[in-house]
């Protein structure tokens, strides 16, 4: 009785974990930039990712698989965000800009600021 | 020095390895029985304190998958929706954390939190700037992380 209920939840866990991956697949296509596509990939990729590994665990009726698939849970949630953050970072140190109906951009303003600062900064120095 | 819960689990680890069994529950046990003896071992208060931040940092997890449930729902509706009307950009979040550790798992939270990815965090350590897919309100978002993520991890893991 237990098992059939298990396997019912896992059942309906593994759809909607492959919904969410495909909402996150389609994200990637609709979406206008890499910053906003990231939101797709990295939140719901990981909860699509993350809801099938659940499922397994539920599913497999054995201690030592269920605690695999948890690990795996913990290290999507640990490297997800690290990976989607540089992409976003490294992406905007390329020079990459953001969508043109972006309403602002801060990070912009603040490399722009500090560039201006350095050369003010540079002529200072051969004095001391 | 090391914190506590470093402690509790070299403690529940050397367990392990001395009853020669890696079974989860054997594990837990090992933790129970090392936050035992750590309590019996320091002052009352430091112990007390201890078990305290745990139930933060678990407060703080239960939140975070809450968070996380929720951003995979927004962005799947944002992304089926026809016309997909958003307003993104970014902006800078000043950082009231200020060791690596608690930055950087603020910004992992913040990646996974609803309509929020973190993309840089500024030299001087002060200000993590952030991608939002919905920038109309800017002060409204930095006061949810202020006082949502932020003071948690300032309660769970703050000196």
């Amino acid at each position: 009785m237990i098992d059939l209920i298990l396997n019912y939840i896992a059942g309906i866990l593994i759809l909607v974990g492959a919904l969410f991956t495909l909402t996150a697949s389609i994200g990637l296509l609709r979406l206008p930039d890499l910053y906003t596509r990231m939101h797709a990939a990295s939140k719901a990729g990981t909860l699509g990712s993350c809801v099938v590994l659940l499922a397994l665990a539920l599913q497999s009726n054995d201690a030592a698989i269920a605690l695999r698939a948890l690990a795996g849970i913990l290290f999507f949630l640990l490297t997800v965000p690290i990976s989607s953050h540089l992409l976003a970072k490294a992406a905007h140190g390329a020079g990459y800009n953001l969508w043109e109906h972006s309403k602002r951009d801060d990070l912009t303003i603040a490399e722009e600021k500090a560039r201006r600062a350095k050369p003010a900064a540079g002529t200072k120095t051969p004095d001391n | 020095m090391m914190a506590r819960y470093q402690y509790n689990i070299l403690l529940a680890l050397a367990w392990a390895a001395l009853t020669g069994s890696f079974t989860l529950t054997n594990f837990a046990f090992g933790l129970l029985l090392s936050i035992g003896v750590l309590y019996l071992a320091t002052e009352q208060t430091n112990a007390l304190s201890n078990i305290v931040r745990l139930g933060r940092m678990v407060g703080l997890a239960v939140l975070f998958v809450h968070e996380l449930v929720l951003s995979g729902w927004r962005v799947a509706r944002l992304v089926l929706s026809p016309k997909m009307t958003m307003a993104p950009g970014i902006f800078a979040y000043p950082l009231k954390v200020d060791r690596d550790f608690e930055i950087t798992l603020l910004a992992n939270l913040i990646t996974l939190t609803p309509g929020t990815l973190s993309v840089d965090v500024s030299e001087d350590r002060r200000m993590l700037f952030v991608h939002a897919i919905d920038c109309s309100d800017v002060e409204g978002a930095i006061r949810d992380i202020e006082e949502g993520f932020e003071r948690k991890i300032i309660r769970a893991f703050g000196r």
